[in-house]
């Protein structure tokens, strides 16, 4: 068994899986099951100003994208933070952390942009003994209508803002969890850093419409004849979370910058993706919702074994290990060749690679030969796109075969051409002369 | 050597939720989630392999898609489209040997997709509507005559009548629909399916049966040739195969398929006898079917015993093992040499082991008797020519059947032939579809042109 225990922003926890300010940390009952399934740490759901708590509709909240077999690949929801009293949760909070005292608690904060809303409320958390505090600067339904969430997180100045003042008034360390709902998410990023923020937790939700019923002709989920817009979450967000990691983790200003990774972490190997593109710690909620609390011994196990056989000693040894390895497109290498190769013996013929290739690609799968149906890739015409391995159903039945000799009989160039990029490539009316060019600008 | 006993034939050997059970669907229908599970493992295949398999070429992957994206009566016209009788060939086509074999998830994982149950399914939902998905073109004042309203008669009445020509089916029995109706074993298309299709097919207007006329008895091919445009013979096999064994016209000694016809049309299965030994000569699907028909009746012991070994069977892998699930012994390489007869019945059956020699079957000279209350044929149907021989117009036969071209024409002009009776593909329901639907084209061109 690895040694899965991680440390972010001083914070420590027995492993870096957390579960994400959501209704799986909405109260104590939940919290301790999960804590009870080995869960490293939880964000408590988002807590508000002191007062009448925020009213949910009473009516469905979520709505869901299924892929095949019904599997939920995408989750989008209405609610709000939590509608219990502000009493009631930092007590429990307290109780559970006395109880739990290996396990990270953190506290998601949402008050209005004023500053003694802020300094009020971290007062209150800074007395439950919480590890630290997330700013929800990112739900993009409800509260932002409210001048909250993402309403915040959209503007770097009022980021900035918040964030100095959290960090004026508790010692606790001050995490700030950003939307997705923003053009480039380096603004932000580098605005929580300026205002003095310990580290970012991203991303929180898409903003979203999941369906529309065409029978009513509502949005779903549909509340009494209408609908409004929601925030997306699930595997399905994974990608756009996982770039705007790498963002983050290689942007000149918020490099080192410490990343909390969100955004549909369902697996121990998304969790090593997130950590590879630098995320410290990962945080789950739709796959927790999805499958209940249980899915985390996957994780642990998984992720253990996995650095058992790679031989890390900690988990710090894989974050950010990808990151070098993200550049821009202009600093690929051109002259790489890789052409697709099927395995016959794999192959169930099902022919979606020769129809993907023959209608939307380069016609360089055959469907026959010999008269008897037989899909082979045509080197003459195959360009490496990738599309056939995506659309065949056998796992590994087609792979991309880098070519390191010989000549590509489509372009007749040899295979074996030294690395060079776009930016000096002669249909490039901006390429500079080849002397000046490295393969990425050196920091 | 056995001592042969008195016969023991009686009716009503099982409980009443017995016959129930018994004779009840085979294979249960998918429920809509049971479907829409199913269907999604379809990979909609590029010029599926599926489909090539199908006689009628349905358009497999397209039908199973539109029952994942809720639109089954869409994947039934689909369906239909190409195999009117789509909702009876998805009860009882091996699919183990056609479409469910070549799926390519047989070769991926040996669990091809359901494709006869989706089938099912979708046309299921269409037929539970009451609606003819097609219409009549507009009337074209052409007459067709179709003899025989089994799979490949309905299926070409139903092209035609699309077509816009109008069509008269003659059949010699007293209902229409063949062996859907008399033949196929009652667990596979139970609850009067037979008869539902029929009418769904014949709702869609202009065609007329007649049922009772038999040709070459009633009525004489070179009168419909006269007062038709076109003829459509599917008359099926309606003669059967002989023992050639003294006996066997005694009582004791049945055809399986007459036996299958009876059971098919009885109102009360507790009512239809049955022997408490049973042999079954033959090795195709008729052999199985009255086999496993007479375990569910009743019968103690019900032998097969077939003159080849097991790969050279008629009946697929996955018939042998309905058999053998439902208790059935399956014996090979063992031809009757003599039937027991006793008191003028038969009694038993004495059997003589063969040996395949270079292809040929060859006799061993050893043999076994085999007690039987109840001895089916069960060796094959064969055509009775004598139905529409005449004197100077003459149909070609080939191999024992009438010779057709690709379009399904005979030697005669104006006469197409398809099905059974037709030298064509396999006898199966939906090759006779397939040489309905073929044969109904080739006439509308025909007709059109001229
Ligand atoms: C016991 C049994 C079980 C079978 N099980 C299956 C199965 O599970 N799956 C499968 O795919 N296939 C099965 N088959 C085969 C299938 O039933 C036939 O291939 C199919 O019915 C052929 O259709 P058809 O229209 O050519 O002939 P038929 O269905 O035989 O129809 C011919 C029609 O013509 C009529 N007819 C005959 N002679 C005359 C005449 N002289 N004048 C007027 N009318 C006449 C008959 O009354 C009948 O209605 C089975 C066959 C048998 C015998
Ligand atoms: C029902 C629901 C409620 C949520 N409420 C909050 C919240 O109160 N505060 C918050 O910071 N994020 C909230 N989130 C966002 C999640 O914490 C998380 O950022 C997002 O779901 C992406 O992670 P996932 O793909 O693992 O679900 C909520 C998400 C869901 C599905
Ligand atoms: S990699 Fe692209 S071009 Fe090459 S065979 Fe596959 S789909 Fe076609
Ligand atoms: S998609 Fe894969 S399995 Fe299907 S034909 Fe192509 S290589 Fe074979
Ligand atoms: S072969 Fe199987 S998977 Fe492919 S289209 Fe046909 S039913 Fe679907």
């Amino acid at each position: 068994m690895a040694d899965l225990r991680t440390e972010f922003v001083g914070i420590k926890s027995p492993n870096p899986f957390w579960l994400a300010s959501a209704p799986p940390t909405d109260k104590a009952y939940n919290v301790v099951r999960a804590y009870k399934e080995g869960w490293g740490g939880v964000v408590w759901k988002t807590l508000g100003e002191d007062g009448p708590p925020v009213v949910n509709v009473s009516g469905p909240r979520y709505g869901a994208m299924h892929a095949g077999d019904r599997r939920l690949v995408g989750l989008n929801n209405i609610e709000l933070i939590t509608d219990r009293p502000l009493e009631i949760n930092l007590q429990e909070i307290k109780q559970v952390k006395r109880d739990w005292p290996d396990r990270a608690l953190v506290v998601s904060l949402m008050v209005p942009c004023v500053e003694e809303s802020w300094k009020a409320i971290l007062k209150r958390v800074e007395e439950t003994e919480a590890d630290g505090v997330e700013l929800n600067f990112g739900c993009p339904h409800g509260m932002s209508e409210r001048g909250m969430g993402s309403a915040v997180g959209q503007v770097p100045e009022y980021i900035e803002m918040v964030a100095r003042w959290c960090k004026t008034h508790t010692r606790m360390p001050v995490i700030v969890k950003l939307t997705p709902n923003i053009t480039d998410i380096r603004y932000p990023a580098r605005a929580a850093k300026a205002g003095g923020a310990d580290a970012v937790s991203l991303i929180n939700t898409v903003s979203s419409i999941i369906g529309v019923d065409i029978d009513t002709f509502a949005p779903l989920p549909t509340i009494d004849g209408k609908g409004s817009h929601g925030g997306y979450c699930g595997p399905a967000v994974k990608p756009i979370a996982l770039n705007m990691t790498a963002e983050i983790a290689r942007d000149r200003e918020t490099r080192g910058l410490p990343i909390s990774g969100i955004g549909g972490v369902t697996t121990w190997r998304d969790a090593v993706e997130f950590m590879a593109l630098g995320a410290g710690t990962v945080q789950v909620c739709t796959a927790a919702m999805t499958y209940g609390f249980r899915i985390v011994k996957d994780m642990i196990e998984g992720l253990s074994q996995y650095m058992d056989e790679r031989g890390f000693r900690s988990v710090e040894e894989i974050v950010g290990r990808a990151v070098p390895n993200v550049t821009d497109w202009q600093y690929l290498n051109l002259n790489y060749v890789a052409k697709a190769k099927i395995d016959q013996d794999l192959c169930i013929e099902c022919g979606r690679c020769h129809i993907a290739c023959e209608d939307t690609s380069h016609q360089a799968i055959t469907s026959m030969k010999d008269g008897k149906r037989h899909f082979e890739v045509i080197d003459e015409e195959c360009v490496g796109c990738n599309l056939c391995v995506s659309v065949c159903p056998v796992e590994d039945c087609i792979t991309m075969v880098p070519q390191t000799a010989g000549v590509d009989p489509r372009t007749g160039l040899a295979n074996d051409r030294p690395y060079a990029n776009w930016t000096t490539h002669p249909n490039n009316p901006m390429a500079r002369p080849a002397a000046e060019v490295v393969a990425e600008p050196a920091e | 050597m056995s001592t042969i006993s008195a016969p023991d034939i009686a009716s009503g050997r099982l409980a009443p939720e017995d016959y129930r059970a018994n004779f009840g669907d085979i294979h249960p229908p998918l429920d809509r989630h049971q479907a829409l599970v199913e269907s999604d493992r379809c990979y909609f295949c590029y010029d599926a392999p599926c489909v090539a398999a199908c006689p009628t070429s349905i358009d497999i992957p397209l039908f199973i898609r539109q029952i994942r994206t809720e639109n089954p009566k869409g994947a039934a016209e689909t369906i239909l489209s190409q195999n009117i009788l789509g909702g009876m060939c998805a009860r009882v086509c091996p699919t183990e040997t056609l479409c469910e074999e070549a799926c390519v998830r047989e070769a991926a994982e040996g669990k091809p997709v359901k494709i006869g149950l989706l089938q099912r399914f979708a046309t299921d939902v269409l037929m539970e509507t009451g609606e003819q998905p097609f219409v009549r073109a507009p009337s074209t004042g052409r007459r067709v005559a179709v003899v025989g309203a089994g799979p490949a008669g309905l299926a070409a009445a139903h092209r035609l009548a699309m077509h816009g020509h109008d069509v008269v089916i003659y059949d010699a029995r007293p209902k229409p629909g063949g062996l859907n109706e008399y033949g196929i074993a009652a667990y596979k298309a139970p609850d009067g399916f037979a008869g539902a299709e029929v009418d769904f097919i014949l709702s869609i207007g202009g065609i007329t049966v007649e049922n009772g006329k038999a040709l070459g008895r009633d009525i004489a091919l070179s009168e419909l040739r006269g007062a038709y445009d076109a003829v459509f013979l599917g008359m099926g096999l309606a003669g059967v195969n002989a023992l050639g064994l003294d006996g066997e016209e005694l009582p004791g000694a049945e055809d399986a398929v007459d036996y299958i016809g009876r059971l098919r049309q009885t109102d009360d299965l507790a009512a239809l006898p049955v022997g408490r030994r049973i042999v079954v000569i033959g090795g195709g699907m008729t052999a199985v079917d009255v086999a496993v028909q007479s375990r569910r009746l009743g019968a103690e012991e019900v032998t097969i015993v077939y003159r080849r070994d097991r790969a050279a069977m008629g009946a697929s892998a996955y018939e042998q093992e309905l058999a053998a699930t439902d208790g059935v012994v399956i014996r090979h390489n063992a031809q009757p040499l003599r039937l027991v007869t006793e008191g003028g019945r038969v009694t038993g059956v004495v059997f003589e082991r063969t040996r395949s020699e270079a292809g040929a079957l060859a006799a061993t000279g050893e043999t076994f008797t085999l007690p039987a209350d109840m001895v089916f044929k069960a060796i094959g149907q064969k055509l009775v020519p004598a139905a529409f021989e005449e004197p100077g117009a003459a149909l070609t036969l080939k191999g024992g059947k009438i010779a057709v071209d690709e379009e399904r024409r005979t030697t005669l002009s104006g006469v197409w032939a398809g099905g059974d009776c037709a030298a064509t593909g396999e006898d199966l329901t939906v090759a006779a579809v397939a040489d309905g639907r073929i044969a109904a084209e080739s006439i509308h061109r025909a007709l059109s042109a001229a």
